[in-house]
This record gives structure tokens, sequence and C-alpha cells, in this order.
């Protein structure tokens, strides 16, 4: 009897090690038959929608965001976004994606920018469609679909910002004494099944996260970008609401946009 | 903006592939507006149609359980030059489509 109980222990010991051990291919498997087929993608309705902004001539000197100069001259947006951060002699300092769509909205279009950071994400609590910015941003960033992921690292501002941006992923803080490094700064650790990249090293984690972003997150049922990711994350730290393209988004995205360099971008990306 | 994102291409074996993409709030009726504490009032889809060369090649019924932004594939048995029409219906009676041309 003991015999037979003991070598029943072992076995399911031996079965749990196996689920476990074969749960992140599983995962995996999963995420190709979900979101595998990219023309599922729905921030790909989302993108037309960013599109037509774009092109609208809109703010209140009426024009439209091709006026606008996202670093590779004026009216490009084919692989901006793949060399983004990045410094700008016009504001005199380094912007992401969105810090800069809020300079050309705000200089070239008219628009307020308090009016403008007032509904920054829909709600996706509240099922809401994607807002203005969400859609114009994923726009944007799909024009670098396939690109290699090139910041630019020449400038000393550049410089400055992504170790700047290094030094807040490591900084803890809050009512938890939480870093960013205390969930990205270890391999293979996960929330529930949800892998967390380590993101204190270059390289695959920090590729594979930069490179899908903008994302659909399923479970919002519309598209994130890189702030709301920074700002879901700072929230997650018991952290006050980081204010949209301001100078400390920019740098950690500036830091883990380093971190993924090389990698390349699959936009729009698709996620749980 | 279309509000559909219709594709269609022919495979091998005489069998054309369609996905299609459409923009639809698909409230399921079950949620509560946080603020009012009213239930939202259900928005789904009905009833999607797609019809080759005015042939109906796919009927489905649907209901508040199908995702925000549906998406639908299927393949069915045509070729080149197959005029493919999607069309859409919900429970507050709106409808939209599109079409396109197998090529």
């Amino acid at each position: 009897m003991k015999k037979l109980l003991l070598s029943g222990l072992l076995m399911s010991s031996l079965a749990l090690t196996v689920v476990y051990a074969a749960e992140e291919p599983n995962a995996d498997a999963y995420r190709e038959m979900t979101y595998g087929d990219r023309d599922a993608n729905p921030a790909l309705l989302v993108v037309d929608r960013g599109e037509e902004l774009f092109k609208a001539k809109r703010g209140s000197k009426n024009v439209s965001m091709e006026e606008c100069d996202f670093g590779l001259g004026k009216g490009v947006v084919k692989g901006v976004y793949a060399e983004l951060p990045r410094y700008f002699q016009d504001t005199d300092r380094v912007q992401d994606l969105e810090s800069r769509m809020l300079t050309c909205m705000t200089t070239v279009q008219g628009f307020d920018e308090a009016e403008l950071k007032k509904k920054t994400y829909a709600n996706e609590k509240a099922n809401e469609d994607n807002t203005d910015l969400e859609a114009i941003a994923v726009y944007i960033a799909a024009q670098s679909d396939g690109m290699k992921i090139n910041p630019p690292i020449a400038h000393p501002k550049e410089q400055e910002m992504i170790k700047v941006g290094e030094a807040l992923f490591y900084h803890r803080t809050g009512p938890l004494d939480f870093s960013c490094a205390s969930c990205h700064g270890a391999d293979k650790q996960r929330i529930r099944l949800q892998n967390l990249g380590n993101f204190s090293k270059a390289g695959a984690d920090a590729q594979k996260a930069i490179g899908g972003w903008p994302t659909y997150r399923v479970s919002h049922a519309a598209v994130r970008t890189m702030q709301h990711r920074i700002w879901d994350c700072e929230g997650q730290m018991r952290l006050p609401d980081t204010e949209y393209g301001s100078p400390l988004t920019v740098a950690l995205i500036a830091y883990l946009t380093s971190q993924a360099k090389d990698g390349t971008y699959v936009l729009p990306g698709m996620s749980r | 903006m279309a509000s559909i994102k219709l594709k269609a291409k022919s495979l091998e074996g005489g069998l054309v592939e369609v996905k299609a993409l459409m923009t639809h709030p698909m409230e399921t009726g079950l949620r509560k507006d946080s603020a009012t504490g009213e239930l939202v009032p259900a928005h789904y889809i009905t009833e999607v149609v797609v019809t080759a060369n005015d042939k109906e090649v796919l009927k489905t019924n649907w209901g508040g359980s199908v995702s925000k932004n549906p998406y639908l594939a299927f393949s069915y048995k045509g070729a080149v030059g197959d005029k493919v029409k999607l069309t859409w219906k919900d429970n507050k009676d709106a409808t939209d489509s599109a079409e396109l041309t197998v090529e």
C-alpha cells in the first residue's frame, strides 16, 4: 500500500512537472492560433481611421499632419517610428512619437495641449473606441512595419535621455517600493500566465515587447500605445498618473527602445 | 472610413478565402454604465451574409458573445473574378456592406 501510494505520488509530481515545463510553448502556440493571422487584427481598422485623421485638415489652423516633421522630414511617415525617440532641434528635446504628435498638433495645427491631454486613452471598461491620439499614433507606427528598431543615439541629449530612462527603470518608489526592474529585471518572471520581459538587458525580450507595440489589446478591445503602456505600468506600481508625453515617459521609452535595438517592428501588434 | 475591411484571394483547389474585419461596438446588453448604474443597451450584429456573384455562400447568426470589432474568415468554392459582397445587420436595424472582385 505504502509503495503504491509513493509511486502514485511520484507519478502525479511527474505529471505536474511535465505540465509545467510544457506551459510556455503552449502559451506561444495559443498565441499563434489566436493572433497568428495578421489580417485578423482589429487594429487595422484603427490604422485606417488614424490615416484619415492624419491627412485631414484639422485644428484652428486647418492644416493636416502632413505639415509635420517626425524626424525624417516634413510629411514623411514611412520609417519614422523605427527611428524614434530622437532629438528634435525645434523643441530642443528628445521626443517619442506621441510627445512629437503633441508638438505637431499644437504648433502646426493649433490644437490646445490641455484639451488634447484631457482624453488620451479609450476606457476599455466603458467599451470605448480608441481616441484620435491612439488612432493617429498606431497609423504612424504601422508605417514602420517590418523595419529594424533603430533609434538614433549620436546626439548627447539622446544619450542623456537613455541614461535617465535607465536610472528611472531601477528607481524604487511609491507605496510598494517598486521599480520597473522589480518585475522586468530578471529572466523568466511572470504574473499569472503573462511572461514578464527582462528589459534590464538588451536583446530578445525588449525587442519582442517594443517591436510589437502599439498593439491591439484583445482584453481591452482597443489599440494601446507605448505611452499607455508606461502609464499603465506606473499605475500598477501605485504611482500617480504619468502625464501624456512627459519627460519621464519619454526617458523610459528611450531606454527600452535602446534595449530593443536591431529588433524588428511587427506592427500593428496584437496581444492578449 | 471604410467600416469593413474585406479581403478575398483565390487559393489552390478552386477555393476563395474571404477575410473580413467589421467595426462594431458589439455591446452585450449586460454591461452597466459605471456613472449611472444603468445597463448599457445591447447593440450587436445579428446577421452576416456573404454572397459571391449574388449567390449566398455564407450566412451566420451572431449575438452578444461575439467580440467587439469582429473578424470573420472562411473559404468557399469560387474563382478569380467573383464579386464578393459582405453585409451585416445589427439589432438596431443598422446595416453596412463591402464588396470586391476576387483577384
